[in-house]
């Protein structure tokens, strides 16, 4: 009886020593766990420092080359000629008309979309057009540049004798189209933010919705429409297949969108295409081109973060 | 009195005013969404009417060619397929561990703050830029040249924010008494996660990668950019063979075509009868991109209505 009583003291004994290693193991694997989670983590890290190494030093022996100066304020981007010329100010030319096209419509569409959709429409439509925005970011950006070349040019050309076929004000309003639905659903994610409140203070004032929405709402969600525009404008800058497909291929310092020109991404593409060798110039001049493309957009990408957090501490 | 009743007769005019306002900009609002919704419908039915005329088998199951009414698109919905292999392979468990991590492991501190600047910052870089990384990382550094691999690897960094964002979203939605109970019958911080919380949130996950997947199945840039752009009259090397070791890898690192690159590379040619096909293979994109959100949200919806917390 008593060497029983002592048997299941022992047996208590070792089972306890058992359940502990098992919790050390379990404990153990926990650990390893959440180290392989941080490193999974970690890769956006990387992502970001691996993009700016790779532009920055793929584009430095292009900058031993060509000096700050030339890239600048030369006026000619011919980087595959024989006598090449490295101004930026072509390619950045390009990108801001056709932004500024696209801009022109996709601001005001966007946010009288946004103001209709918080303030006005009926509860059932606003259910069923918010995933329809959402659903047209998801269209392959090519398929618009067939839309800009095929349906858009032929339609102005109607109105605008002389246009030429390739032009960046049909890639540009293409750019509109296709941003619309991104700054709509944003900007309208920040009206809904908005406390209710405000608005029946507002209505009790004996407002009407229209001036509730411009004086009050509005108002009250500016740092995340202006979050909405930013992010907008650097989707926008960053476009690629429109413009390739669209707005020509050949570098041209004008301010006309009714002229073709190419922008910094269509440069990159045309450079692609073709056939460049590792460490040439035109590899390389990609590469600074991509640069400038990058510290344009990571300005505008600050300047949206720092409005979106603005705008979440105001409530 | 008679001023009480020129102010109230103003009075009356402003409110009258005002109201007139309103209705205006319900009537501008209404028209401003239907005229946009209304392009991009019209846009679609003229990429579907003017492709119509490719729609058929042959169209599937030709390769490119010189000719355009033979020519199809087998080698590049093949290379997307092939693609976006790689890229559920490398996104998926990468961006649902990241999201785990910041979600339920990470701790307030900088290391976190530095981490979801970057995932935010990531969200926002122009596809041509992962191209252009693409180009000197994978194809040059890491020497996979212009392959599938190095193809799907860019779109998986490309998407890896829209999974890190919409995984912890999933996360998030599942209550914390669920997290409680189970720490509260000794359940470890990892058991937690992968037995109550990641079960749940799978509905969540998989809408998250799905609409990923629709992204990356139209990004035409990046791939361009590595140089992927190239007559492919033939396909990679079959995954599956029927010798031992029945799986094989080296399609990895074949070269391919995809179907926005095929489209572009239509698209490109003066020659109208390419741009007919230009426009089936769009029409066929857009479906597809069009179907996998629709399976996106049917997903979610499905495991929504088996959960009741």
């Amino acid at each position: 009886m008593n060497t029983a009583a002592t048997d299941s003291a022992v047996g208590a004994g070792a089972s306890m020593q058992v359940w502990e290693r098992g919790l050390r193991a379990r404990e153990l694997r926990d650990r390893c766990v959440e180290i392989l989670l941080l490193a999974a983590a970690s890769v956006a890290v990387f992502t970001t420092a691996a993009i700016v190494y790779i532009l920055v030093t793929e584009s430095l022996p292009f900058f031993a080359h060509v000096s700050l100066r030339d890239f600048f304020t030369d006026t000619l981007w011919t980087p595959m000629f024989d006598r090449p010329h490295f101004g930026i100010m072509p390619l950045v030319a390009g990108t801001l008309v056709t932004t500024f096209v696209a801009l022109c419509l996709a601001i005001p569409c966007g946010t009288i979309i946004a103001i209709y959709l918080s303030e006005f429409a009926p509860y059932r439509l606003r259910e069923f057009v918010k995933p329809a925005l959402e659903l047209l970011g998801a269209v392959p950006t090519v398929v618009y540049g067939y839309f800009a070349l095929l349906v858009v040019t032929p339609f102005l050309q109607r109105f605008i004798p002389g246009l030429p076929g390739f032009n960046m004000l049909s890639a540009g309003l293409v750019i509109g189209i296709m941003i619309i639905p991104y700054v709509a659903s944003v900007s309208e994610d920040a009206m809904r933010a908005v406390p209710n409140y405000m608005r029946e203070g507002s209505y009790a004032m004996g407002s009407t919705r229209f001036q509730t929405a411009t004086r009050v709402v509005v108002p009250g969600a500016l740092s995340g429409i202006a979050a909405a525009y930013i992010l907008g404008i650097s989707r926008a800058v960053g476009e690629t297949m429109v413009v390739a497909v669209a707005a020509g291929l050949q570098p041209n310092l004008t301010w006309n969108p009714l002229e073709s020109a190419a922008t910094i991404t269509a440069f990159i593409v045309q450079v692609s295409l073709g056939d460049l060798p590792h460490g040439s110039v035109g590899y390389q001049s990609i590469f600074a081109a991509g640069l400038t493309l990058m510290v344009t957009t990571l300005l505008f990408n600050i300047a949206g973060y720092f409005l979106t957090r603005r705008f979440r501490e105001v409530y | 009195m008679a001023a009480v009743r020129a102010g109230a007769a103003e009075l009356e005019r402003s409110v009258q005013h005002r109201k007139l306002m309103d209705q205006l900009f319900v009537l501008v609002g209404m028209t401003v969404l239907f005229a946009s919704l209304l392009t991009l419908a019209l846009l679609f039915m003229k990429l579907v009417h003017d492709g119509s005329a490719r729609f058929g088998w042959d169209f599937f199951m030709n390769f490119p060619s010189r000719n355009a009414a033979r020519a199809g698109i087998l080698s590049a919905w093949v290379g997307t397929c092939l693609v976006m292999l790689v890229t559920v392979a490398a996104a998926m468990p990468v961006g649902v561990a990241a999201a785990i991590y910041l979600e339920e492991y990470a701790s307030k501190n900088w290391v976190t703050a530095v981490i979801e600047i970057n995932v935010t910052n990531l969200a926002g870089v122009p596809s041509i830029i992962y191209g252009l990384l693409a180009l000197g990382l994978f194809v040059y550094k890491f020497n996979l040249g212009q392959s599938i691999a190095a193809a799907g690897l860019t779109l998986a960094l490309l998407i890896l924010p829209i999974v890190v964002v919409a995984t912890r979203e999933a996360l998030r939605a599942v209550p914390r008494a669920i997290r409680e109970a189970a720490y509260a019958l000794g359940a470890t911080h990892w058991e937690v996660t992968a037995h109550h919380v990641l079960p749940y949130s799978t509905g969540g996950i998989l809408t998250g990668m799905i609409i990923g997947l629709s992204r990356a199945i139209g990004e035409t840039a990046p791939i361009i950019t590595i140089g992927a752009l190239a007559f492919i009259a033939f396909l990679p090397t079959p995954p599956i063979s029927g010798q031992f070791p029945y799986l094989s890898f080296t399609w990895l690192t074949d070269p391919f075509t995809v179907m926005p690159i095929q489209m572009f590379n239509w698209l490109s040619r003066p020659d109208q009868a390419f741009q007919v096909n230009a426009a089936a293979a769009g029409a066929i994109l857009l479906a597809m991109t069009l179907l996998m959100n629709g399976v996106a949200i049917y997903v979610r919806y499905r495991f929504r209505k088996r959960i009741n917390w």
